[in-house]
């Protein structure tokens, strides 16, 4: 095994900063707000100048079928910022998740490469018909809810997908006769009905999928539709973790912004030891954390076979050190912290959601007892 | 490149060369392994960065390095640089930087060669984390210094022959101001050691009482008056960054309960598993977090992630001590031997289960307390307004004690 890169490059920095830029200008936490209420799946324009006019749909997606030929580093990059900002955009949902259980199709085929290159020109948006609570990691493949008829059409249901909303094209793991196969189903069929669900997360929203014997391409068959799905799967639970690493960033440096400037007993609350030391905690469990999404990232870029491993330690660390820094940040924000008007609900609710995505930490640590030989009592 | 003008010619092939002479002229087979830290000494490549003449060749210290390597596979002796660190880590730097020639030239090459051991008279009984509110005294008498009080927590004083020591010379100025520092002789008449025995049965430490000790003024470093900033050069020097050497996964503590885990299935339980898998996370993540300072540090991007990791080998020693005794059972329940024993290194893995629950429960307290580090990182890291502090400006004997 090489030596994992865990630090930034300065294609990495220059990227970064040109999405913050934009997410600056072009997401403040008002507009995430109002899109959130607006009832739009996602921010149409916002994911127009990012995805598309920037590139980032295509940071997965290799050079010659249309995509930027980067790897998960730089995609963790962006997702960090989109974290910081809780950007309502499908980039988990297509550009990763889509784009990567599209890259382990068959890529020699026409269906498969147009669609990957649709998506990664950022103009069609994708999502993967799966549970966004769909473990990554574990041995097996999500069952298939959706039956795959004969006549080339597929019925059945899939509740809680993150993205499909906003979505052109659902990625359908569905079983027949055939087995096991992903399917493309464009969404505008009259046999597709995508229902908004009301949902924790207001800048991921999740929707009910149900096909009535929609038309369907079959894009993998068993031979690859499980390796596939299991790969997109574990990508995007370790991308998920960089996003994670953003939001509790974001957390932390608004709650100590609010400290040192609010007074309270005649002395700014953020020069109180209880509260320095909660954060100081904070800022040490970023630092860990930072390390385990860079090298889940880096393992993912570089294929290593301890990716498995890499992937479980950064999503259960990631996950609930986003969630600490979350609900410390509306707990020492005090009264204005539980308010509609203050984003800091936006990050709670991003980051509970981003715990339970793509597994659990429990199940997370429940799957790496496997992968390094820590098996559990029998009996 | 090689200090301005001095040196242009050290650089790592100059240094190989220098070695080689050395190891052709005191084979290590056949030479006193005293002997040959002496020559190695006085061929300036016991520490390169330091001057001509003090062992060292003005070269650039990451080049120690390369010397380090070429002795190690040369079979060549070392000086037990973990014996001797409060020495080589905290003594030194600042004798090389506050001491006079006459200073330099007779302590620093017994001090490396590890003839003469040192150790830090710093902390007090009253003065710990708080340690600018230290009561030890000296008072000036003609060319001496009369010293009186009471140190804790000295590491190697049953073994050294020489202290760093600072001591309070003005009670009427503010307590960072009225502090001089020495280099106190620990054969000295009214100099006593006794062992500070602790929670493992063990005396790792001491306490020194100090009673009408004469101290001469050509033993005092910096100015008087000056101690609190020497002591900051000592102090800097303590927080030595974490070390080059790479640690595999399950390197630390976590890998003993892991292989008891995996060897004995009888002793699992599901909640053990639970927290078990958790604190190999940790202990993983941790690790991930030292590699990424050890890169960032190697391409000159030092960060303060340094102060992260004590807090938190700290923190995952004590909960991974704690899950063994657990995990052990009935065996938990044992010590493996609670005799007074004086050991010259804190050795972890050399004992059993207990030892370590135990003798962890001092990593949040030594070298910084983690309260005191958290305090550090909210004020230094991340800017939040200092404690209030009534003591600043009062002159030292005004302070309620």
């Amino acid at each position: 095994m090489s030596t994992p890169d865990l630090l930034y490059s300065e294609a990495e920095d220059d990227l970064r900063a040109a999405v913050r830029s934009l997410l600056t200008d072009r997401c403040p936490p008002a507009t995430v707000l109002s899109q959130a209420e607006s009832g739009r799946a996602h921010d149409v324009a916002l994911w127009g100048a990012l995805g598309a006019d920037m590139g980032t749909a295509g940071l997965l997606v290799p050079d010659k079928l249309g995509g930027q030929g980067a790897t998960a580093r730089e995609a963790a990059v962006v997702m960090e910022e989109l974290g910081r900002a809780v950007a309502p955009v499908p980039y988990l949902t297509s550009a990763v998740l889509a784009a990567s259980a599209l890259l382990g199709c068959d890529t020699d085929q026409e269906p498969v490469a147009r669609l990957l290159g649709a998506l990664a020109e950022g103009r069609t948006v994708g999502a993967l018909a799966l549970p966004l609570s769909t473990v990554a990691g574990v041995p097996g493949t999500p069952a298939a809810t959706v039956r795959a008829d004969g006549d080339g059409t597929l019925s059945g249901q899939v509740s809680g997908v993150a993205g499909a909303a906003g979505a052109d094209v659902l990625l359908v793991p569905a079983t027949g006769a055939d087995g096991y196969g992903l399917y493309a189903v464009e969404t505008a069929e009259t046999s597709v009905t995508v229902e908004p669900l009301t949902s924790l997360d207001l800048t991921r929203p999740l929707a009910a999928v149900t096909l009535t014997g929609a038309p369907a391409r079959r894009l993998a068959g068993p031979d690859r539709a499980a390796t596939a799905i299991g790969r997109a799967l574990l990508t995007g639970a370790g991308l998920l973790a960089s996003e994670q690493l953003g939001v509790a960033e974001w957390c932390l440096t608004e709650t100590v912004r609010h400290t040192r400037e609010r007074h309270q007993f005649g002395r700014p609350i953020g020069s109180f030891q209880a509260l320095k030391h909660r954060m100081a905690a904070l800022w040490l469990e970023l630092v860990s954390a930072r390390a385990t999404a860079r090298y889940a990232a880096d393992a993912l870029a570089t294929d290593s076979p301890d990716t498995p491993v890499a992937v479980a330690v950064a999503q259960a660390h990631c996950a609930e050190v986003a969630v600490r820094a979350a609900e410390e940040c509306v707990q020492l924000h005090g009264g204005i912290g539980m308010t509609w008007e203050h984003p800091a609900h936006l990050y709670l609710k991003r980051a509970k959601s981003d715990e339970i995505a793509l597994g659990t930490p429990g199940r997370h640590r429940q799957a790496l007892a496997g992968l390094v030989d820590l098996a559990a009592p029998t009996g | 490149m090689s200090a301005a003008g001095q040196h242009p010619a050290v650089d790592a092939d100059e240094l190989r060369r220098r070695v080689r002479d050395l190891l052709d002229a005191h084979p290590p087979a056949t030479t006193e392994p005293l002997d040959f830290l002496r020559a190695r000494f006085d061929a300036g490549l016991a520490w390169v960065h330091y001057p001509a003449g003090l062992g060292g060749l003005d070269a650039p210290r990451s080049l120690q390095a390369v010397v380090d390597a070429e002795l190690t596979a040369a079979g060549a002796p070392d000086n037990d640089p973990r014996r001797i660190g409060i020495g080589l880590g905290m003594a030194a730097p600042t004798i090389l930087g506050f001491g006079t020639d006459e200073q330099r030239q007779r302590l620093l090459r017994p001090l490396w060669t590890g003839e003469e051991v040192w150790c830090q008279l710093f902390s007090e009984p009253g003065a710990g984390s708080d340690l600018a509110a230290l009561a030890t005294r000296a008072v000036r008498d003609g060319e001496d210094w009369v010293v009186d009080g009471q140190k804790v927590w000295t590491s190697s004083a049953h073994i050294a022959r020489w202290a760093i020591l600072i001591a309070r010379t003005d009670p009427d100025q503010p307590k960072h101001r009225g502090i001089s520092y020495f280099i106190c002789d620990m054969t000295d008449p009214g100099v006593e050691v006794r062992p500070l025995r602790q929670i493992t049965g063990e005396a790792e430490f001491n306490e020194v009482f100090l009673t009408g000790v004469r101290i001469p003024d050509s033993r005092r470093l910096g100015e008087i008056g000056e101690g609190w900033r020497v002591a900051q050069t000592t102090l800097m020097n303590e927080r030595v960054a974490i070390g080059g050497g790479r640690v595999p996964r399950e390197g630390g503590m976590i890998g003993l309960v892991a292989d008891t885990w995996r060897e004995r299935p009888e002793l699992r339980t599901h909640d053990l598993h639970q927290r078990l898998l958790r604190l190999w996370m940790e202990s993983e993540a941790a690790r991930l977090a030292g590699e990424r300072l050890r890169q960032q540090l190697a391409v000159g991007q030092p960060g303060p992630e340094g102060s992260a990791m004590k807090l938190a080998f700290a923190r995952l020693n004590q909960h991974i001590s704690a899950l063994e005794v657990e995990l052990l059972g009935e065996e938990g329940l044992r010590y493996d031997d609670w005799t007074l024993r004086r050991p010259e290194l804190v050795d972890f893995t050399g004992r059993e289960a207990g030892y370590r629950y135990l003798r962890a429960k001092g990593n949040s307290i030594e070298g910084g307390t983690s309260e005191v580090l958290l305090n550090i990182i909210a004020e230094r890291v991340l800017g939040l307004p200092p404690e209030p502090r009534t003591d600043k400006d009062l002159p030292w004997k005004d302070l309620p004690r």
